[in-house]
């Protein structure tokens, strides 16, 4: 399926895919992370049950220490 | 977003919307300070500021504070200081330590949000709860500040009402602290942000 991943074209090689293991697959590390789908905000103990469907818009946002 | 109908406003047309606006910023520090001081200068009506912090001696490389207000509250020290730039603006000061329940109280009838923390964690908290609680107000966050150089590196990221400033990727540490050209940039960049949005609405 191809899925728009921090407002760039992504293609992703299955049909179904948690926002858990998309970030996964990309490898986002960073233990602080903020993630939007479609615009609606998914919290950390949601992202392994809500799945990601062709055409999505994903956001992952990395929060950085320091202000 | 196009910022064709603010050049053609005057300063004057510029002071009458704003000053009808009431700002939120969540933390004192080098970006709460900075970017407050920024929006003072524009003349926002109403500043609500809150940090539970004093004034150290190592904030002075980058916060909007002088030596002789080492040991004061940032929250009511900010206050003070806005005051002698413009006795004006009303602000609103709460020296407390934000949790979620105390953004939604502080903060829930403001035009817009400013994050200003300085831990991650804090951010998400903050994320979350508004974007949560309070989806309908606008929440600009600072990301990613640390160190020198690499100016084009800051940049700003929009997602809906979720607006992200900074270069999403520099941590603090000892080899890369925070310093004031960068954080003062990140700041201005919510300030401007923040204009821009008070000024479409």
């Amino acid at each position: 399926m191809e899925i728009t991943l921090n407002n760039r074209p992504e293609i992703v090689d299955k049909n179904v895919l948690s926002i858990q293991e998309l970030i996964e697959l990309k490898n986002f590390t960073f233990k602080l992370l903020v993630t939007k789908l479609n615009g609606t905000l998914v919290k950390k103990d949601q992202r392994k049950s809500v799945t990601i469907k062709d055409g999505d818009k994903v956001d992952v946002i990395h929060l950085i220490s320091g202000g | 977003m196009s910022t064709k109908a603010i050049k053609e406003m005057t300063f004057k047309e510029i002071k009458k919307i704003v000053e009808t606006k009431t700002v939120g910023i969540a933390g004192a520090g080098g970006l709460g300070s900075n970017c407050a001081v920024a929006l003072a200068r524009t003349g926002i009506g109403k500043i609500i500021v809150a940090d539970f912090d004093t004034i150290s001696e190592s904030n002075l490389n980058r916060q909007y504070y002088y030596f002789e207000q080492i040991g004061q509250n940032k929250a009511f020290t900010l206050s003070d200081n806005i005051y002698f730039i413009d006795p004006d603006i009303k602000i609103e000061v709460h020296p407390i330590k934000l949790g979620p329940d105390d953004i939604v109280r502080i903060y829930k009838d403001c035009d817009v949000i400013i994050e200003a923390f300085d831990r991650a964690d804090m951010k998400q908290m903050i994320i979350e709860t508004v974007q949560t609680e309070l989806p309908h107000i606008p929440l600009i966050v600072g990301s990613g500040m640390a160190g020198w150089g690499d100016s084009n590196s800051i940049k700003l990221r929009q997602i809906d009402n979720l607006y992200i400033c900074g270069d999403e990727k520099t941590e603090i540490a000892e080899d890369t602290p925070s310093l004031a050209p960068r954080v003062g940039m990140v700041a201005n960049m919510q300030a401007n942000v923040a204009l821009e949005i008070l000024l479409k609405s």
